[in-house]
């Protein structure tokens, strides 16, 4: 079962970013560790997108839509129940809920797959627009103040049980990944049980789906809520990196560059476009601090040559490439095998 | 000898696109266990009937009952919910998976993993599909990716089969082998199958519904409609 992947490649894969966690503090400087946990959150969104889009083949143009409402349920909950863990769980399920009450109508309603796409971008650009109307004391959610364009606190994590015993940069690093490797494996699972498998199946073929009996519009309103719950995950990450959120995440920009770490990295794969966050974030963050070449210009130029030469994204072809060289070297050795019988035979 | 339950009804079932009256006021019944060929001219409205039955379309006026449930617009996967296996006039597969993934997201619709895996390796042996079995359907020849389509149907054990022209574009060989399957089906489930290859039906067949113009025009053993010159008529006619 190929295109399934295999649950034993994840764990692998999850063992490795262990091992890099462990490691990180010693190559990193602190700063970097600082803002890997943002990163870190940014890769959890192109995680989410890749299973909607790779694996369901629900293409989310507004998949940032459910990291920024993740971010801000974070951090208006933080404020007003002071302590990260139940806040977090709170910004997973409001990314979660909203999707599944956007994706009721536009699944149940049939909508077409490109305005399916258009849709969840406007909503995007709406929260967007909304959120920077809401400067003034009066925009306010229990205690938190939204703060208009220039968005509004988010806590730090904290020890859970515990909200005053914040946790240090490093400590929250720890957790981050340990978040990432979890949201990872899991999602790893998911594409592996019945429901990820019909998921793909309905990506291959909808109509053929449906005749087989399953119902493909809850399939696909569950894989969409999953997703959003995990991108709201990031979502959180992100703004802890950050320590505030802005309706920045809602913008444009944001969900274009989730759309293109997807693209590089490889949507058929869920490791590839994580990869592709880290990559290309500190890519054009280095680019950023230098004055010879426009960042944005890099990212656009890297998204044409991967659509026109890597289509399939960095992982896939590796992995193919891998595959190639496997089964050349299974047959060059079995056509040795065969010339030997046939020596013997004549000997 | 007491006549078996009615297993799939149309009352007055009609689709019109339009103008066309692809489906024309067709009543239509198929008993417990039995095996019905559809024949008829191209565009004699076979196909859209099919669809009516399947919930592909929803039809202008009247009503498919099966197993005494009104299914009338309902949608595909509640039909085939019921328990019945359909496979489309055209090639309807997963191109990006392998055969064998094609036939365990039938089975498994059915069936719990294991039962499912099982049912998966039988199905395998029975179409001998052996050689084929890891490779991608999407580069399969026709005739290889309509022999896994038929074995998406049996490995979900459906009690009815509806099959849209299963043996188009096969060498002899696999029309013979399709013919025989369809036989083996039957001796489980109920078929509907429409097809043209006038051996392929002459080989499976017991009752034969030929459409004509969106209507049934007669409903009889294979012989007998050969032999019926209104019924030559209908096929010679479009013939040439
Ligand atoms: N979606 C559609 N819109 C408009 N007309 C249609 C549509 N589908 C079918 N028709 C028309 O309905 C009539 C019946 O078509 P149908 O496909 O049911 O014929 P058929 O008996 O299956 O023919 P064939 O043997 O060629 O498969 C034809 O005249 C066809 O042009
Ligand atoms: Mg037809």
């Amino acid at each position: 079962m190929r295109l399934y992947g295999t649950f034993n490649g994840t764990l692998v894969i999850a063992g490795l970013a262990i091992v890099f966690t462990l490691i990180a503090p010693s190559i990193f400087q602190f700063f970097t560790i600082i803002t890997l946990t943002q990163v870190i959150g940014l890769s959890i969104l192109a995680l989410s997108l890749a299973l909607v889009w790779g694996f369901g083949g629900i293409l989310c143009f507004g998949q940032s839509a459910f990291f920024g409402i993740g971010a801000y349920a974070y951090s208006v909950a933080a404020v007003n129940i002071g302590g990260s863990t139940g806040s977090i769980l709170i910004a997973i399920l409001a990314a979660a809920v909203f999707a599944a009450i956007l994706g009721y109508f536009v699944f149940y309603g049939k909508v077409s797959d490109v305005y399916l796409a258009v849709i969840t971008l406007t909503v995007s650009l709406i929260l967007y627009s909304l959120m920077r109307r809401t400067s003034g004391p009066e925009y306010k959610i229990g205690n938190a103040l939204l703060g208009g364009f220039n968005g509004t606190g988010s806590a730090p994590l904290n020890m859970p049980g515990d909200g005053s015993a914040m946790l240090f940069p490093m400590q929250t690093f720890y957790v981050s990944m340990a978040i990432l490797v979890i949201a990872y494996v899991f999602t790893g699972w998911l594409v592996t049980t019945k429901f990820g498998r019909v998921c793909v199946s309905i990506r291959e073929n909808e109509v053929r789906t449906e005749l087989l009996g399953y119902d493909t519009r809850l399939y696909k309103l569950c894989l969409f809520s999953i997703s959003a719950g995990i991108a709201g995950l990031g979502g959180v990450l992100f703004c802890v990196g950050v320590t505030r959120v802005t309706p920045d995440v809602f913008s444009l920009g944001q969900s274009a560059l989730a759309i293109i770490w997807v693209i590089v990295g490889g949507r058929m794969t869920l490791i590839g476009p994580i990869l592709a966050t880290f990559v290309l974030y500190f890519l054009t963050s280095s680019l950023g601090s230098q004055q010879i070449l426009n960042a944005n210009l890099v990212l656009g130029i890297i998204l044409v040559v991967f659509v026109l030469l890597v289509p399939n994204g960095v992982v896939p072809t590796i992995m193919n490439w891998f595959e190639r060289r496997r089964t050349k070297r299974y047959e060059r050795q079995k056509e040795r095998r065969m010339k030997l019988r046939k020596h013997r035979a004549i000997g | 000898m007491a006549r078996r339950e009615v297993v799939v009804e149309t009352r007055n079932l009609s689709m019109h696109f339009g103008g066309v009256r692809a489906v024309d006021n067709v009543d239509f019944e198929l008993r417990e266990k039995e095996l019905r060929c559809l024949i008829g001219p191209n565009g004699a409205g076979k196909s859209t009937f099919f669809k009516c039955l399947t919930g592909q379309l929803r039809p202008t006026s009247g009503d498919v009952v099966i197993r005494d449930i009104i299914m009338t617009g309902r949608e595909s996967h509640e039909i085939a919910s019921l328990g019945v296996g359909i496979k489309t006039q055209v090639p309807n597969l997963f191109d990006g998976l392998t055969a064998v993934e094609n036939l365990w997201l039938s089975s498994r619709r059915w069936h719990g993993d294991r039962r499912a895996n099982t049912l998966v390796k039988e199905t395998i042996d029975r179409l001998e599909l052996g050689e084929i079995r890891s490779s991608i359907v999407g580069s399969l020849a026709h005739g290889q990716r309509q022999m896994v389509e038929l074995g998406m149907v049996v490995a979900a054990e459906p009690w009815l089969v509806l099959l849209d022209e299963p043996a188009a574009g096969m060498t002899e060989e696999e029309t013979f082998k399709t013919a025989e399957l369809v036989r083996e089906i039957n001796k489980t489930s109920a078929l509907i199958v429409v097809e043209h290859d006038m051996n392929f039906i002459r080989a499976i067949s017991d009752i034969v519904t030929l459409f004509h113009q969106g209507s049934i025009f007669m409903e009889d053993k294979m012989d007998v409609i050969s032999a019926d010159p209104n019924a030559r008529e209908i096929y010679l006619g479009h013939k040439t």
